[in-house]
C-alpha cells in the first residue's frame, strides 16, 4: 500500500471510528477474558474450599458451574466479538474502502 | 512411566503436561491383541482420505494452493479444522484419563486450553489475514528487512515442528501398540508415509479435509459416547456425579480441585504456555490464510471454540462416564486391580462398554486418524517455512518461481517426513514429556511476541523483533531443560535448578522486553524505514485493503 493512499484513509472519519470503536471492544474483551480465566486459576490457588462447597443436599459442588461457566463464557464472548465485528464493522470496513477506492 | 505417575496424583501437573495437546505422551504402553476391526475402520479411514488426497492433487498446481488451499475453504470448514488440530489423541485421552482418575483436575486443565482463542479472536485473526498471505512471517515481516525475521520465523517454526512432530510419531507409536495390537515402527513409518501423501500430492486442500473429516468423526464418537453415559443416569449430571463419588477410591475429592495447582506461579506459567502459545502455534496461524478475507477469519475461530470448548464438556462426561462404568467392570482391569493399557486407555475402554466391540474399533480408529491428521499440519507449516521463508524470500530475495517454490516444499516433506520416522523410532524408549510442553513454551515467548509487537507497536523494529524473538526462544529452550521434566526425567539428576512447571511466564517476559529494549535503543536508518512503515501496515491490517483475496470456489 502505497503512503499516499495510507495516509488518505487514516484521515478518513469512518476509518478512525472503526479503529477506535473495534480496538476499545478487543482490549476490553481481552481483559474480561484474563480476569475471568485468572479469577478462576487465583480462586482454585487460594481458595479450593469455596469450589469445594457443595451446593445442595447431592454431592454437586459450587466448581462445576463455575469450570462450566468459564467453558461456556470463552465460547459466547468469541461469539459476541464476531458478531459485532462481521456486522457494524464491516460496514464501515466497506464505506471506507470505497471512499479510498 | 506416565500412567503410574497418574495415578500417583500428586505430580498431576507434571503428568498434564505430558499429555498436552497432541498425542504427546502417552508412556511406554504394552502391546496389546491383535484389534482387526480397528485395524478395518482405520483402513476405510485411510482409503476415503486418499481419494480426496486424489481429487485435492488436481487442485494443487501453485504454491498458493499448496501453502493455503488457494484460500478457498469457508470460516465453518476452517473452524472444524482447526479444532482438529487441537482435538488430538492426546487431549481426547489425556484428559478423560486426567478426569478419571482425578476427577475436577481435569476440567481445570482442559480450560487452559480453551481460553487462548478469545484472545486469538480478539486481538489476531483479522490482522494476520489481512496482512499475511502464506505463512505467519509474512505477517512478522511486513514492515522489516527481510532476512533476520524470516531467518528467525523459521528456526521457531521449526523447533516448534520438530518438537511437536516427535512428541506425535512417538504418541501414535505407543497407541499402536495399545489399540491396534501392532508393533511400534509399524506405526511410525505408517504415520510418516500416509502425510507424505497427503502433503506432498494434496496440500493444504487434502490436509484440511483429513483435518475436518478426522474433526467430524471425533465429535460424533465422542458425543455418542458421551449421551449414551448420561442416558444411563437419565440425564441427571447429578446422578452420575453421585455414583462416581460412591465408586471412586478418592471419593468426594474428585468433585473439586486436588493438587493440580500447587504453586500459582506454576499455575500463571502454564496458562500462560497455553493461552499464548495457541496464538503462536504455526500449525494454527497458518490456517487462517486458508480463508477468503478476515470476516471469514473471524467466523473460523468462533466455530473453532465452540467445537473445541463442546469437545472438552465431553471429555469431562467420558472421564466420569469411566469411573462409573470402567473402573467398576473387571473385565477392564488386570490382575493387580490396574486399568489394562494404562489409565490413557478409559476412554477407549468406556467406548466398549457403551458401544461394544465395533464401536470400540471405530474409537480406536479415530484416535489413530487424529494423530495422522495433525502430523500431516504439522509437516506442512514446517515445509511452508523451508520453501517459503527460507528459500523463496531470504535466498532468493522473493524472485523464485512459484513452480520452484512448490518443488522445494515437496522436497522439504519428504526431507521432514524421513527426520520424522527415523526420530520418532529413536525416542521410542525416551521420556518426552517436556516436548510439547515446550513447543508451547517457544511458541508463546518467541513466536507470539514477535507477531504480537510487529502488529500492534510502532516503535517494534527489526533489530529488536530478531534479537528479542531469539532471546525468547533461547530462554524457553534453557528454562525447559532445567526444569523438572527434562532435567530430572531425562538427565536422572537429584533436583531441576528451575522450579516451575512452565518456562512461560519469564521467557515470554524476556522475549517482550528484548523485542522493547532492542528496538527503542536502536537508531539506525533501518529503524527509521520500519516505524515509518507503520502506518501503512496498520491501514492495511484494519481494513484489509490491498490484502490477498482468496478464490471463491
Amino acid at each position: 500500500m502505497d503512503v499516499k493512499l495510507a495516509d488518505k484513509i487514516r484521515s478518513n472519519a469512518a476509518y478512525r471510528e472503526l479503529v477506535r470503536k473495534r480496538s476499545r471492544l478487543g482490549w476490553t474483551l481481552t481483559a474480561l477474558v484474563l480476569v475471568v480465566y485468572y479469577g478462576y486459576v487465583l480462586l482454585i490457588a487460594f481458595n479450593k474450599e469455596m469450589l469445594a462447597a457443595k451446593i445442595g443436599a447431592g454431592v454437586t459442588t459450587w466448581g462445576m458451574p463455575i469450570g462450566l461457566f468459564v467453558i461456556v463464557f470463552t465460547v459466547v464472548i468469541t461469539g459476541f466479538y464476531v458478531r459485532r465485528a462481521n456486522s457494524a464493522y464491516d460496514e464501515l470496513t466497506d464505506q471506507i474502502k470505497r471512499e479510498a477506492a | 512411566m506416565n500412567t503410574r505417575r497418574f495415578i500417583a496424583g500428586g505430580a498431576l501437573f507434571a503428568a498434564a503436561s505430558s499429555c498436552f495437546a497432541a498425542g504427546a505422551d502417552l508412556g511406554q504402553a504394552v502391546k496389546q491383541a491383535t484389534n482387526w476391526t480397528a485395524i478395518c475402520m482405520f483402513i476405510a479411514f485411510v482409503i476415503a482420505t486418499l481419494f480426496i488426497t486424489k481429487w485435492a492433487a488436481r487442485r494443487t498446481r501453485s504454491a498458493a494452493e499448496f501453502y493455503t488451499a488457494g484460500g478457498g475453504i469457508t470460516g465453518f470448514q476452517n473452524g472444524l479444522a482447526i479444532a482438529g488440530d487441537f482435538m488430538s489423541a492426546a487431549s481426547f485421552l489425556g484428559i478423560s484419563a486426567a478426569v478419571y482418575t482425578n476427577g475436577y483436575d481435569g476440567l481445570i486443565y482442559s480450560i487452559g486450553f480453551l481460553v487462548g482463542w478469545p484472545i486469538i479472536t480478539f486481538l489476531m485473526a483479522e490482522r494476520l489475514r489481512n496482512l499475511g498471505r502464506f505463512t505467519f512471517a509474512d505477517v512478522a515481516a511486513y514492515r522489516f528487512k527481510q532476512g533476520p525475521i524470516r531467518a528467525f520465523a523459521a528456526s521457531g517454526t521449526l523447533v516448534v515442528v520438530a518438537f511437536y512432530l516427535i512428541a506425535q510419531m512417538v504418541g501414535a507409536g505407543q497407541l499402536i501398540k495399545l489399540l491396534f495390537g501392532l508393533e511400534y515402527w509399524i506405526a511410525v513409518v505408517i504415520v510418516g508415509a500416509l502425510m507424505m501423501v497427503y502433503v506432498l500430492f494434496g496440500g493444504m486442500t487434502a490436509t484440511t479435509w483429513v483435518q475436518i473429516i478426522k474433526a467430524c468423526l471425533l465429535l460424533a464418537g465422542a458425543s455418542f459416547m458421551a449421551f449414551m453415559v448420561l442416558w444411563q443416569f437419565h440425564f441427571s449430571p447429578e446422578a452420575l456425579f453421585a455414583k462416581a463419588v460412591e465408586v471412586h477410591e478418592k471419593k468426594a475429592s474428585i468433585m473439586a480441585p486436588g493438587n493440580f495447582i500447587k504453586d500459582p506461579i506454576s499455575a500463571i506459567s502454564f496458562g500462560i504456555a497455553l493461552m499464548f502459545g495457541t496464538a503462536g502455534l504455526p500449525h494454527i496461524l497458518m490456517r487462517f490464510f486458508t480463508v477468503p478475507n478476515a470476516k471469514e477469519a473471524r467466523k473460523s475461530v468462533f466455530w473453532a471454540t465452540t467445537w473445541i470448548g463442546y469437545f472438552y464438556i465431553l471429555t469431562f462426561i467420558i472421564g466420569f462416564g469411566a469411573i462409573v462404568l470402567v473402573s467398576t467392570n473387571p473385565v477392564f482391569k488386570d490382575a493387580a486391580g490396574k486399568l489394562l493399557g494404562g489409565s490413557n486407555m478409559a476412554a477407549v475402554h468406556l467406548a466398549n462398554a457403551v458401544g461394544g466391540n465395533v464401536f470400540l474399533g471405530f474409537i480406536s480408529a479415530v484416535a489413530f486418524a487424529t494423530i495422522l491428521a495433525v502430523v500431516a499440519g504439522l509437516t506442512l507449516a514446517g515445509a511452508s517455512a523451508v520453501s517459503h521463508d527460507l528459500y523463496a524470500t531470504v535466498f532468493k530475495h522473493g524472485k523464485a518461481s512459484s513452480a520452484n517454490e512448490l518443488f522445494v516444499s515437496r522436497i522439504t516433506t519428504v526431507v521432514l517426513g524421513i527426520v520424522a520416522v527415523v526420530l520418532g523410532i529413536v525416542f521410542e524408549k525416551q521420556n518426552i514429556a517436556f516436548m510439547v510442553s515446550l513447543a508451547f513454551a517457544v511458541a508463546a515467548s518467541a513466536n507470539f511476541p514477535v507477531l504480537f509487537l510487529s502488529v500492534l507497536w510502532r516503535g517494534c523494529t527489526t533489530r529488536g523483533a530478531a534479537i528479542g524473538g531469539f532471546l525468547g526462544l533461547l530462554s524457553a529452550v534453557l528454562l525447559t531443560v532445567l526444569s523438572k521434566a527434562v532435567w530430572v526425567d531425562v538427565f536422572h539428576y537429584a533436583s531441576a535448578p528451575f522450579p516451575y512447571a512452565s518456562p512461560a511466564l519469564f521467557s515470554m517476559a524476556i522475549g517482550f522486553a528484548g523485542i522493547w529494549v532492542f528496538s527503542v535503543t536502536d537508531k539506525s536508518a533501518r529503524a527509521r524505514i520500519d516505524q515509518a512503515g507503520f502506518d501503512a501496515q496498520a491501514v492495511r491490517s484494519e481494513t484489509g485493503i490491498g490484502a490477498v483475496e482468496g478464490a471463491s470456489h
